[in-house]
């Protein structure tokens, strides 16, 4: 589904990714962990084509799309559904406005469908009845769920989620995890996420990839991730400040 | 090249070096800004034109900076007919009061004045309005749902501009002739006949043209820098403050030099 092949990216002279490799199958929940800085969310624009790498590339379904721009990049982004870290909503529309943004500008459906649909979809993530608040009038945890419920409105089938549970309260990582699963079960959507909600996520992981330094240290099944003999993991996973000997 | 472990460079070259850098950073700037330019017309030729972005636009430069238009232009008229009347006195050609501040305001400073307002109103509130929305991520929300931020954010305001700073400085023009109309009939004892019969004989069609050109230009000027700097901010607080102060700062030094250029040009 998502192949990520020897990428580069430096800003300026500072290198960020020296070298990712990455594959992401159909239908996975594939979670990124890294420390802070570390070049994650770099990785993230780079699969939804809002960075270009230095050197490498990005292949989705057989098509790379590094070189690609315009109309070409849009029809693989039609693909897409994304949440950004700090929700991203347009602060001049409702929260039902916002749902419905992508339908009333991507797809022909009569407005009564829309209504439908965004109803919907703000069930899915509990916010029944908040339609016709402003962003800025409700709390960070609902506006991460307005964020999810907007990317999977148009029904995608990779969904990116750029750590859509940073600075909230352990209740509201669970719960939003548990949304993110849940929704998961029935669209069967491929997900690519990044966080470092440890030990949250590997609860909802099909795989875990570590980044450290720009490279992808170790990627695993979430267990395997745990009982990693790499020390560099084992220090992120324990939260170590210095190095955590493996076994 | 100044790699980490390069040996320095002595004074005079490090000044040449300086130089350098400092020209390719404004030809690559000068180019980002033609490029955006050229981008956004292009974008007004290709459908769809988001004609609901547009009427939003044109009422939040247009009307909303209309109070304030009213207000300039009928001071300004006011401030002209008083210190022209004064003027002309001494040489008794008061009966030139009317063509006086009826030209000076429809050629020079109508279009002027209303622009530079209009900058400091609307303009300073564009850029930073997507300002905020790049360093929130609302751009790159719109980018990756494949929709082109440039068709929502910077077509509507440049369009917008064509439409209102003519009107508006048409609104400005005559106001300022009612504020003229104001201090010198109805205070200074001018006679209605007069201040209005002589501007008949002295302002003609070009004239009038010689403004409409001058606020077309200038409602793209502005908004073209505007929405290039709200969307070229830096990052954070300090990059939106410093975006709109450079907007609005850029937008009069050209509005001053464009109007320069055109009284040169224009007949």
């Amino acid at each position: 589904m998502i192949r990520v092949e020897r990428v580069f990216k430096s800003f300026g002279t500072q290198p960020v990714l020296r070298g990712i490799d990455l594959d992401v199958a159909a239908g996975e929940v594939m979670v990124i962990i890294g420390r802070s800085g570390g070049g994650k969310s770099v990785l993230l624009k780079h699969l939804i084509g809002l960075l270009r790498p230095d050197a490498g590339r990005v292949v989705i379904d057989g098509t790379d799309i590094t070189g690609l721009r315009g109309a070409a990049l849009d029809r693989i982004r039609q693909r897409y559904g994304v949440v950004f870290q700090g929700g991203a909503l347009f602060d001049s529309m409702s929260v039902f406005d916002n749902v419905a943004f992508p339908l009333r500008e991507k797809t022909r459906l009569p407005a009564g469908e829309i209504a439908g649909r965004v109803e919907a979809s703000l069930e899915q993530v509990g916010l029944v009845g908040m339609g016709e608040k402003n962003p800025a009038e409700i709390s960070g945890g609902m506006r991460k769920r307005v964020a999810i419920a907007r990317a999977l409105v148009t029904e995608p089938e990779v969904v990116f989620l750029d750590e859509p549970t940073t600075g909230l309260d352990p209740i509201l990582v669970n719960t939003i995890h548990h949304l993110i699963l849940e929704l998961h079960r029935k669209a069967r959507f491929t997900a690519v996420m990044v966080s470092h909600e440890i030990p949250e996520i590997f609860r909802i992981a099909d795989r875990v990839a570590m980044l450290h330094d720009g490279v992808i240290v170790e990627t695993g099944p979430p267990d395997a991730i745990q009982r990693s003999a790499n020390p560099i993991v084992q220090q992120f996973i324990h939260g170590a400040v210095e190095g955590v000997p493996a076994g | 090249m100044t790699g980490a472990g390069a040996p320095s460079l002595p004074l005079p070259l490090r000044l040449v070096e300086g130089l350098g850098q400092h020209t390719l950073d404004a030809v690559q700037s000068l180019g980002r800004f033609g490029r955006f330019f050229a981008h956004a017309v292009a974008y007004v030729a290709i459908p769809p034109l988001k004609v609901g972005r547009l009427v939003e636009r044109i009422h939040f430069i247009g009307f909303r900076s209309l109070t304030i238009v009213l207000l300039t232009g009928a001071f300004t008229g006011m401030v002209l007919g008083l210190q022209v009347f004064l003027v002309l006195s001494r040489f008794g050609a008061e009966a030139f009061l009317g063509p006086a501040v009826s030209l000076a305001l429809i050629r020079e400073l109508g279009p002027v004045l209303c622009a530079l307002i209009v900058t400091g109103r609307a303009g300073s509130a564009l850029t930073a309005e997507i300002g905020i929305m790049k360093i929130t991520e609302q751009i790159d929300a719109l980018t990756v749902m494949a929709l082109n931020p440039m068709r929502y954010l910077a077509v509507p305001p440049i369009l917008a501009g064509l439409f209102t700073f003519p009107l508006m400085t048409a609104i400005f023009d005559v106001v300022g002739i009612g504020g003229g109309y104001l201090v010198g009939v109805q205070l200074l004892g001018l006679s209605t006949g007069t201040y209005f019969g002589e501007m008949q004989t002295f302002v003609d069609m070009s004239d009038i043209m010689t403004g409409f050109w001058k606020a077309l230009s200038f409602g793209v000027i502005v908004t073209w820098v505007c929405t290039y700097k709200g969307f070229h901010c830096g990052h954070g607080a300090e990059g939106v403050a410093r975006a709109t102060t450079q907007a609005v700062v850029l937008s009069s030094v050209l509005i001053l030099v464009w109007d320069y250029f055109l009284g040169t040009v224009l007949p």
